[in-house]
């Protein structure tokens, strides 16, 4: 049971070195682009996800995990969800309810404040989904080394 | 023996679920009852209340923030119990 | 009644019939993995069915436009896009706890596992 599949498929590697910063920006802008057009934390969560996936495949664990230790998964997971739950603490400190994204102060209208909270909200679910992914893979695909 | 009597319930399930079709509504019906209740609503406020265009993020994060909340929680246990149960090497 | 079935309403013959192929996976195989491979097969019927509850004839995607428009029922996207990613991760999870029922017994087969324990 060889832990690191390493390759040196060269059609692969060089396929991956192209893909993967495109994917990882097609991410970026599913993630910001979710409250005008189709997008939202989750489908970009797991496209980013899918960039460091490929990533891993072509380049081997020790690469990404350069990039990705263990570590900062889990920090990226745990800040994503303290996103979310914090743009809710915050709307209850600024005299609203729990979630209630129009009492914010972020913009001139309760429409235009709510819209920068989803935006945060989203981009809360995009690192919490982005982060449990990669976890699950590296744990699954290297079965616990 | 056991998968005589597994075919024989999964037919006994599908014919089960093929008599309730009937009474569903047809598909791409305009007068479903499913579009009838508190979408109209949500299509209407997804720009006056959320100030975004796209009703499935006014949804998501607006109108049932507190689900999808729970979601994202649940996504988080499920990571964690992952790396509980498989993980041998912890550094 | 036939006829209506098959020209109006034959999509959810199919989640029908794709629900059963799961149910026969989880029920009628002994592996675990081909269990819950059922288990998904059953998990993505449902939400295709959810997913053409939602169509409406003639709608477009539930974005608002300037002109007014019809809209597809964007509640069931909501739901599916949300179970879809909680779908993964219980799978997960199963497919974890059969990995660590593997390390313990060596093996996969249901029945062996019960004379093992």
């Amino acid at each position: 049971m060889k832990p690191e599949p390493e390759t040196n498929d060269i059609i692969l590697r060089t396929g991956a070195s192209i893909m993967v910063p495109l994917i990882l920006l097609w991410g970026l802008y599913v993630l910001i682009h979710g409250a005008l057009g189709p997008g939202g934390g989750f489908q970009a969560g797991v496209i980013l996800a899918a960039g460091f996936i490929l990533y891993t495949a072509a380049f081997g664990l020790g690469e990404t995990k350069k990039i990705l230790t263990m570590k900062r998964v889990l920090l990226l997971a745990s800040t994503g969800l303290l996103i979310y739950a914090g743009v809710g603490v915050l709307a209850i400190i600024s005299g609203g309810s729990f979630l209630e994204y129009g009492v914010l102060p972020l913009g001139h209208s309760p429409a235009e404040s709510s819209k920068y909270g989803i935006e945060m909200v989203e981009v809360g679910i995009g690192l919490t989904v982005m982060a449990i992914m990669v976890s699950i893979f590296y744990d699954i695909a290297f079965n616990g080394e | 023996m056991r998968r005589y009597l597994a075919v024989l319930s999964c037919a006994l399930f599908w014919a089960i679920l093929v008599y309730g079709v009937p009474d569903l509504p047809d598909l791409g019906d305009p007068d479903a009852p499913s579009h009838k209740h508190v979408v109209p609503e949500y299509i209407e406020g997804s720009y006056k209340e959320a100030g975004v265009t796209n009703i499935v993020t006014a949804i998501l994060a607006n109108y049932r923030g507190y689900d999808t909340l729970g979601e994202t929680t649940v996504i988080f246990t499920a990571g964690i119990t992952v790396m509980l149960l498989i993980r041998r090497k912890w550094k | 009644m036939i006829q209506d079935i098959i020209f109006a309403k034959y999509n959810y013959i199919i989640y029908i019939t794709l629900m059963t192929i799961g149910f026969y996976g989880m029920i009628g195989k002994r592996n675990l993995i081909k269990k819950l491979i059922g288990m998904s097969i059953f998990q993505y019927s449902i939400f295709l069915f959810y997913i053409s509850a939602a169509d409406v004839s003639g709608g477009t995607a539930p974005i608002l436009l300037k002109e007014p428009a019809v809209y597809v029922n964007p509640l069931p996207h909501v739901l599916i896009l949300t179970a879809i990613v909680v779908a993964v991760s219980t799978l997960a999870v199963g497919l974890s706890l059969a990995i660590r029922i593997h390390r313990e017994f060596g093996t996969l087969d249901e029945d062996k596992i019960i004379e093992l324990s």
